[in-house]
């Protein structure tokens, strides 16, 4: 297969998976529910997202204080609960990691 | 300025702070997808075609193992599962715009894009600029995505790697998870992926990424639907 055709092919069945609940949301019935299982896509995919990101570090969990990732999440979380700002919760997360690095 | 417009420029404005963790991960992507053998147009394309940065991490490492392009598509298909939730969650929202809409916005539905455009939606409610918004992060992050590939292309990794910029993204997500914890049931679908991730992260192709998400979504609605009929906290 050429690269042309598996980008394509990829690039289609992504599309396709972005789309498909958007296309068939008023043409099928959506049970009551599924409807309102949506509103915990968010919580959960980001917090699925953000956890081993943190905590996993050259493929093992690392739950220690040497794991500089795991610290200077938690300060984003302290940042991000007290400021709700986005900007300010990555600059005090990045600047606690790469002090942290700097320091140790 | 009239209402669309404005919708518009506040979704760059939100996707903004984002580009800290994606302009890195892009040119990162640029100099390895040059490094796995594919050519600089194959690889610019495969950021417009494909347009899901880590399927194209995983399809730049494939190619470079030689690994036959059937089990490469497959590969991406599976990797990009997460986006058929992003798709339910807020097909609600844009129920009623034309397909044209639908098609350009179903495009430009990345992990990026959905966590600022879904916490935007659930503040505004069904505002009828809603998808300006969207489309104004969806865009923000295609060009600065088309960008950063260039750039790694161009100009190979110019970053130091003690540079933590990697970090930028999760921590990003931080920021956008807060608002979504609005009661118990989404605090405990957070804790249940969160947990489920951590303990399945060896597992191949982000399906761990897909099991939390399933099993966070799963723990919430049950927690929901066992509360009292009218109770919100």
């Amino acid at each position: 297969m050429s690269i042309w055709l598996v980008f394509l092919l990829g690039g289609i069945l992504t599309f396709g998976m972005r789309f498909i609940f958007i296309y068939l949301l008023g043409r099928i019935e959506i049970p009551e529910t599924l409807r309102r299982a949506l509103r915990f896509v968010p919580p959960a995919v980001l917090t699925a997202i953000v956890v081993p990101e943190l905590l996993v570090r050259s493929g093992q969990i690392d739950l220690s204080p040497s794991n500089f990732r795991l610290l200077a999440g938690m300060a984003a979380v302290l940042v991000a609960w007290k400021t709700k700002n986005t900007l300010l919760t990555i600059l005090g997360g990045m600047l606690v990691l790469v002090l942290l690095e700097l320091i140790f | 300025m009239n209402i669309s417009q404005r919708s518009f420029w506040a979704g760059v404005r939100a996707e903004l702070p984002l580009l800290m963790g994606v302009v890195p991960f892009g040119m990162i992507y640029g100099v390895l997808a040059l490094n796995a053998g594919l050519r600089p147009v194959a690889a610019q394309m495969m950021s417009s075609i494909v347009f899901a940065g880590s399927a194209q991490f995983i399809t730049a490492q494939l190619v470079r193992e030689a690994v036959p392009g059937t089990v490469i598509v497959l590969t991406i298909a599976v990797v990009n599962l997460r986006h058929m939730l992003y798709s339910a969650s807020v097909a609600p929202y844009v129920r009623d715009l034309p397909m044209g809409w639908k098609i350009l916005l179903s495009y430009l539905l990345t992990d990026e894009a959905y966590a600022v455009t879904i916490l935007n939606y659930e503040k505004e409610g069904d505002a009828p600029s809603g998808h300006w918004f969207f489309l104004g992060a969806g865009l923000t992050l295609w060009i600065s995505w088309q960008l950063s590939t260039a750039a790694g292309i161009l100009l190979g990794t110019t970053l130091p790697e003690s540079w933590p910029l990697d970090f930028a993204l999760p921590i990003t997500f931080i920021a956008l998870i807060f608002p979504t914890l609005k009661d118990r049931p989404a605090i405990a679908a957070a804790l249940t992926a969160g947990t489920v991730a951590l303990f399945a992260h060896d597992l191949p192709y982000k399906l761990g990424l897909m099991l939390a998400g399933l099993l966070g979504i799963l723990v919430g609605t049950v927690l929901e639907e066992r509360k009292a009929p009218k109770g919100t906290l």
